[in-house]
């Protein structure tokens, strides 16, 4: 239970870390140029053109990055407690995550597809 | 800009430090600080407020996990729950009159909010069953976790697991259809029916909400509700909030919690069910 919980932990940080840092540069370059990047009021919201705006060090998509990894970071963590309970043999809790994550990736994709 | 930015870094700490010592999202503060201060429309404020609740759950998480505070099976049994009731919500959002469901869920939160100032009164925080529940033993749901204000090691037994279950259907309906965290829910589930004592019923809450967030996220994210120049602030803010705010909630003593609690919880209740009869406040 300790080492499930630990990895979580470490899931967390890392991708709290990653996106923390994304986002801050994003904002910095927002600052600096004093620009978003894009015309008027408008963002990019799909991942495609938000690597390419990144490309191009384009604040407002480097932010929009950040945050797509911000929201990521919950995913991961249900994904790496799968793993570990299927470590420690807790057969019960492998099947329960994993129950949960097929919800979540089946309401991701009805999210995606916008129905 | 500048200006603005410091403004909604500010706003997402204080969000951060409430939403992770009481579990939480820090829709309360955000959403009305957004959409009254800032003039925000209220499709954008729901898109950072659902970001805000990823911030504070998982920066909340990082120090209740080495603290060994929250009880990481309820999380992953309940997820199912709230999962499957965002699901549904999110379809329904349009069938089912929003009004009815604003009332059910008004007097639900009032009667938490009663419940636990009963406990208050009575001055205990953990139940001891002489016989534990057959479920709850099943599932190895009965856990401990060590207070640091009490400084003592608090075993506790979980109960009524099948009542506990549906509430979490519905504070994932809830936040599926009404766009919110359901922080309040989920803790009145595991306090008040669950019998769990509040501070790992408020770090478990706040682990489960990123992930029911996570879901109602994406949507947002795709469909263009999530404003970076607001939602990049706000997340580092609530990051810095929630981190601060997970090493406070460990040395306040429960019955300080539960007092912060309880007006919260009564007050969001009264605003749900007038809302439910048209009024809004």
């Amino acid at each position: 239970m300790v080492q499930v919980e630990k990895s979580i932990g470490v899931i967390l940080q890392i991708g709290v870390v990653i996106s923390a840092t994304i986002i801050i540069i994003g904002l910095v370059i927002g600052l600096v140029t004093g620009d978003t990047g894009y015309p008027g009021q408008t963002f990019p919201t799909h991942l495609g053109p938000i690597l390419t705006g990144v490309a191009q060090a384009k604040p407002v998509a480097i932010m929009m990055l950040g945050l797509f990894c911000l929201i990521l970071t919950p995913v991961l963590r249900v994904v790496v407690s799968i793993y570990a309970f299927a470590k420690e043999h807790d057969h019960l809790y492998v099947i329960i995550t994993s129950t949960v994550l097929v919800i979540l990736a089946f309401a991701m994709i009805l999210g995606y597809l916008d129905i | 800009m500048f200006h603005t930015i410091i403004v909604i870094l500010l706003v997402g700490l204080l969000a951060g430090i409430v939403g992770s010592v009481l579990g939480l999202g820090g829709g309360i503060i955000v959403t009305p600080v957004l959409t009254l201060g800032f003039g925000l429309d209220i499709k954008y404020a729901i898109g950072a407020s659902i970001i805000a609740v990823i911030a504070t759950s998982s920066g909340a998480t990082i120090a209740y996990v080495r603290d060994e505070l929250l009880n990481l099976r309820v999380a992953m049994f309940l997820e199912i729950a709230t999962t499957i009731g965002a699901i549904v919500g999110a379809v329904l959002v349009g069938i089912v009159h929003p009004g009815f469901l604003y009332v059910l869920f008004g007097l639900l939160l009032v009667f938490s909010g009663w419940n636990m100032y009963r406990k208050l009164r009575a001055g205990n925080e953990v139940l001891h069953q002489a016989e534990p529940d057959r479920m709850a033993q099943t599932l190895r749901l009965n856990s401990s976790y060590y207070d640091k204000a009490l400084k003592q090691k608090i075993d506790y037994q979980v109960e009524n697991i099948p009542a506990g279950f549906t509430i979490m259907l519905g504070a994932g309906l809830a936040s599926g259809l009404l766009g919110i965290g359901s922080g309040a829910f989920k803790v009145a589930a595991m306090d008040t029916f669950m019998k769990m004592p509040l501070k790992p019923s408020s770090a478990t809450s706040n682990l489960m909400m990123g992930v029911t967030a996570a879901a109602s996220a994406t949507v947002y994210f795709f469909n263009g509700s999530i404003k970076p120049e607001i939602a990049a602030p706000l997340a580092i803010g609530v990051l810095v909030g929630a981190t601060l705010g997970s090493r406070l909630m460990q040395h306040l003593k429960p019955r300080w919690i539960r007092i912060i609690f309880i007006p919260i919880i009564v007050y969001t209740g009264l605003q749900m069910l007038l809302k439910g009869f048209g009024v809004n406040i």
